[in-house]
């Protein structure tokens, strides 16, 4: 399967471009690193080709074929700030089997402790969090996986980790990961190829 | 150090803050239940009037002191407030339906939004006793003008309370998470969104009270609501106006000060509650 981008453009006011022209294409079970700078547009791209924006001119496809705005949807992107992807009155269980009944080895592989399933988001921390909200994303239906900076708050050991376990279950699952990132190293450690934004964006 | 620590020990002592607050709301609860049933019971039977027991301050057989025409002023107070209770609990239920109807209406699209705002600003630029007088005197008085009146024009704050909650909860990262995973629009409403409404619908409803049992006793004292033979808070005290430049002052000062802790006590269960609620400080 393909996930392609092609000529995206977005803007939130007039002729000031956020992303011109971007061309993106993500394979199964393939590992992309995109590198951008602050302010680059790498969160505009990931919520695009994720459809949580919709403002936008060009074309995302999987196959050729334009991605269904209803039903679940395969590209699944987790976000820099887990307490804000987990609805605060909601136990921990809930929130994991939102999307599909989480199997015992990714909770195991993840290190997610049944005891935490009986509490409230704000009794995790971050790092916790984050294992919930990519343990939910990583459903046998995701065949991409958008990850928007998902271990920036974590420290290198735990970084480490989610990573590996991440990478693993996409691999079982032959899903493509697209790692969106500040950190050059953690990149060339985990991709087979990178891109810039800023080498693809025509600003 | 020993006073103020056995001071602390004292009777909420052994509790922690959630349990206090529990406590808090079920007293001043049974407080207010026990007004309202004992104003019903009380309300069967007409108060005797006695001219041999006139004007008499308060004593330990008359609390609150009796009336020009020797009426117990505590049984009088206590029969108004349970009225002005009753009164308070109906306007406010008709509010909070009606600031429901409208939030949600206001969620539904660009335009049902700018009508209800447009709604919400025209009630709140004409003042709340006006308009309770208008509709009130409209509709012939009486407690079902009264009612109508206020339930007419107390929706406005908690209709822009829901509107607001339901926009901002509509760009959370968790609703659009729940978009993605396939949930349908119907199952975001009730299963994301709802749940976060609850808590500020009961609260406005419990907060409006005061307000309404207010108006009320204020439309009434001008004599614009309730009819005088009714033992209504604000006939007492438009009655007690003219005894009290002959010195009666337990006419007005008690039932008045009655009105007061009513109203202070709905206050303290909805700011309780609204402690209890809150998902951040629930479980502390």
């Amino acid at each position: 399967m393909l996930l392609k981008g092609e000529n995206i453009r977005f803007s939130y006011k007039g002729d000031d471009w956020v992303l011109k022209d971007v061309d993106i294409s993500l394979k199964s079970g393939e590992v992309l690193g995109l590198i951008g700078d602050s302010g680059s547009g790498k969160s505009t791209l990931c919520k695009i080709l994720s459809g949580y924006e919709n403002n936008y001119q060009g074309n995302v496809s999987i196959d050729g074929k334009e991605i269904g705005k209803k039903g679940y949807n395969p590209v699944q992107l987790v976000f820099q700030h887990p307490e804000k992807a987990v609805n605060p009155k909601w136990k921990m269980k809930d929130i994991l089997n939102e999307g599909h009944d989480v199997s015992q080895d990714i909770l195991d592989s993840f290190g997610i402790k049944q005891a935490w399933f009986n509490r409230w988001p704000n009794e995790l921390s971050g790092g916790e969090l984050q294992r919930f909200a990519l343990a939910r994303a990583l459903s046998p239906k995701t065949r991409f996986l958008i990850a928007d900076e998902i271990t920036t708050m974590v420290d290198t050991v735990t970084q480490a980790q989610i990573w590996n376990t991440v990478l693993d279950v996409a691999e079982e699952q032959n899903t493509g990961v697209l790692v969106v990132s500040h950190d050059k190293n953690l990149i060339k450690h985990l991709c087979h190829d990178t891109i810039h934004l800023d080498d693809i964006n025509n600003v | 150090m020993n006073t103020t620590v056995t001071l602390k020990k004292g009777l909420f002592g052994r509790l922690n803050l959630r349990q206090k607050t529990i406590l808090i709301i079920c007293l001043t609860s049974l407080l207010l239940f026990v007004i309202v049933i004992s104003s019903l019971v009380l309300g069967g039977e007409s108060l005797p009037t006695n001219f041999g027991f006139k004007n008499l301050a308060p004593s330990l057989e008359h609390p609150f002191g009796t009336d020009w025409m020797g009426r117990d002023m505590f049984i009088r107070t206590l029969e108004g407030l349970g009225l002005s209770i009753i009164i308070g609990a109906i306007a406010s239920t008709f509010s909070t339906i009606l600031a429901m109807i409208l939030g949600l209406l206001s969620s539904a699209g660009k335009k049902t939004d700018s009508f209800v705002s447009w709604l919400v600003d025209l009630f709140l630029s004409i003042p709340h006793l006006l308009l309770i007088i208008l509709i009130s005197i409209g509709l012939g008085g009486g407690a079902f003008g009264v009612i109508v009146g206020v339930a007419l024009t107390h929706w406005t704050s908690l209709t822009r309370v829901v509107r607001a909650e339901i926009k901002q909860l509509k760009t959370q990262e968790y609703v659009h998470v729940s978009g993605n995973l396939g949930k349908s629009r119907w199952w975001i409403a009730t299963k994301h969104i709802f749940p976060h409404l609850i808590p500020q619908i009961l609260l406005g409803t419990i907060l409006m009270f005061p307000h309404a049992i207010l108006h009320e006793a204020s439309v009434t004292f001008l004599g614009f609501g309730l009819s005088p033979h009714e033992p209504a808070i604000g006939i007492i005290l438009s009655e007690s106006m003219k005894y009290l430049s002959a010195g009666y002052w337990w006419l007005a000062f008690f039932p008045g000060l009655a009105l007061l802790i009513v109203v202070l006590l709905f206050d303290m269960i909805g700011d309780n509650l609204g402690r209890l609620m809150d998902p951040k400080s629930a479980h502390e």
